[in-house]
């Protein structure tokens, strides 16, 4: 007994300094923000009334749906391409696909979104180069629009896209496959009837991923959107710092935590957590 | 070792997003060398003027020297945080475990937007009380940067705690060990490895934290990349492009040198 009574001490000694700093430092403000939500500029619900109301809100909303979906199919198609050749491809070619996977993770997500300026812009390396060659006179269109962000942000995404997926295809037995082609199937029909659905979780949970991040974003599309193409944590920033409207910041912010709460629940209910990592 | 290889058409699509990933990488680099005050491509003769400006200007260096002032403090106080939350977890195995885990990885999966305006929040309110310990300084930054680098820190504790064989503790405790010998001279030895990498990984997601940074900074805490995002979003300054290419180097140094360190290990 005293012996139980002091490990419980312990685990307890240890423990309690994280989880006080984060109560503290975390949890104690989100329930602040959460009272703005419901206090600022007066008591009620107004913030939320708004949201249902709003033009731009809803706009903004619909816009950040349509970016993150767009975001996701592409980012996961393109992740299921190179993460085929990271896992099962031949030495030298897990090595490349490697490289090219874990450079650009590691770089931060302000230098990525500054090459696509660099490249992308009107004075940037394709304009440039199109004009010189003379394909066109006027410089397109790359950046501070929609188009910008989504090249930005799937840029950014593809590296955790690959994640899930190489789990669920290190794991897949290459018996079925040889199987497959045993019995007569080509190779496109054995990677689509055969090697697709098999991965399927990873898709699902890579897809997942990359939806839920992409809802938050906030740095891609503000410097690539060029303040055009607001989403919805950018809305936020703005309604804090620029147009002071703290509650509908806060709203905003609640509501993007219950939707990704939503979303991560369903996450955890289809697939084991086990399986993502 | 799989049998089954990736045919012609996955090799093209694979290469295909393979220069998707690296283009904007690579564009940086003639940008970094023009002689222009703008962003644009050098067309003539190069320049290194932007590199000299990096050294020159008291503003980059002072971001510089502050960055890492805040990275190697809030990944001092994450780590330790985190190293003795898992020991924690590890030695006694409470009830609730998944539960208490769950609400530290918080940070990590709710949006950065709401934790930062969440932190905005706690710095703001902590302002009142005292002017070098909130919104817009450096030590609030640096307990910011904590509150967002410790889920990670603590993944990769628990992480190398779960490789650990129980049964060396058991033999520590059979022999009389107390909890603190057992933690100071069995655990941490083993997971020593866990422990830097842990330290590191905070200092790098300190190092390159902005979504957080931008609501709790104004004018006194800038850091590295809130001084690049200023420097982005109104006139761009070719500098950022130099800085870029710096930072692109050391990244992929270190990610070469560590994959030969991975090779000769497992030669060995």
């Amino acid at each position: 007994m005293r012996a139980y009574l002091s490990d419980r001490m312990g685990a307890a000694l240890l423990m309690a300094p994280l989880l006080l700093f984060l109560v503290l430092a975390y949890a104690w403000p989100f329930l602040g923000v959460v009272k703005w939500s419901f206090t600022l500029p007066t008591p009620g619900l107004g913030q939320y009334n708004a949201l249902l109301t709003d033009q731009l809100v809803q706009s903004v909303f619909i816009r950040t749906l349509r970016i993150a979906a767009i975001v996701t199919i592409v980012s996961v198609a393109a992740a299921y391409a190179i993460t085929v050749v990271w896992v099962r491809g031949t030495p030298v070619q897990r090595v490349v696909a490697e490289f090219c996977i874990l450079v650009p993770f590691w770089i931060s997500v302000l230098t990525r979104a500054f090459g696509w300026v660099a490249l992308l812009s009107n004075r940037g390396l394709i304009n440039t180069w199109l004009q010189a060659v003379g394909f066109i006179s006027e410089p397109l269109a790359l950046v501070r629009n929609e188009f910008g962000v989504i090249v930005g942000m799937t840029h950014f995404l593809i590296p955790f896209a690959v994640f899930p997926l190489a789990s669920s295809m290190r794991s897949l037995d290459d018996r079925v496959l040889l199987a497959a082609r045993g019995l007569g199937s080509s190779r496109m029909r054995t990677f689509w009837s055969v090697f697709v659905p098999m991965t399927r979780s990873g898709i699902i949970g890579s897809a997942l991923i990359v939806f839920v991040f992409s809802l938050g974003f906030f740095v891609t599309p503000a410097i690539l959107g060029g303040g055009r193409s607001v989403m919805i944590a950018e809305l936020i920033y703005l309604r804090i710092f620029q147009s002071p409207d703290w509650g509908l910041g806060a709203a905003i912010s609640v509501v993007l935590v219950l939707f990704v709460g939503a979303l991560m629940a369903l996450l955890f209910r289809y697939i084991r957590p086990k399986q993502l990592v | 070792m799989p049998t089954y290889r990736p045919g012609p058409v996955s090799l093209v699509l694979a290469a295909l997003v393979a220069l998707f990933l690296l283009l904007p990488l690579l564009a940086v680099i003639p940008v970094s060398l023009t002689p222009s005050r703008m962003l644009a491509m050098p067309s003539g003769e190069l320049s290194l003027r932007h590199y000299r400006a990096l050294i020159e200007d008291p503003r980059w260096i002072n971001s510089i020297l502050l960055s890492i002032r805040i990275g190697v403090v809030s990944s001092a106080f994450s780590t330790v945080l985190a190293l003795c939350f898992g020991l924690g977890v590890w030695m006694f195995q409470p009830r609730f475990t998944a539960a208490l885990v769950g609400f530290v990885l918080l940070p990590m999966v709710v949006p950065p937007v709401v934790s930062a305006i969440t932190l905005y929040f706690l710095l703001t309110s902590i302002s009142g009380f005292s002017s070098f310990f909130g919104y817009d300084t450096w030590l609030g930054v640096a307990m910011a940067h904590a509150v967002m680098t410790v889920p990670f820190a603590t993944v990769l504790i628990l992480v190398s705690l779960s490789q650990l064989d129980r049964r060396i503790d058991l033999a520590a405790r059979g022999l009389g060990a107390t909890v603190w010998e057992r933690a100071t001279r069995i655990i941490m030895p083993n997971i020593k490895f866990g422990i830097v990498t842990a330290a590191l990984l905070s200092f790098v997601l300190s190092w390159e934290e902005i979504g957080v940074t931008l609501f709790i900074t104004s004018v006194n805490a800038i850091t590295l990349p809130r001084l690049m995002w200023m420097g982005l979003r109104d006139n761009i300054d070719p500098a950022i492009a130099a800085l870029s290419v710096i930072l692109i180097v050391i990244t992929v140094l270190v990610l070469v040198a560590r994959s030969v360190v991975v090779r000769l290990r497992a030669a060995q």
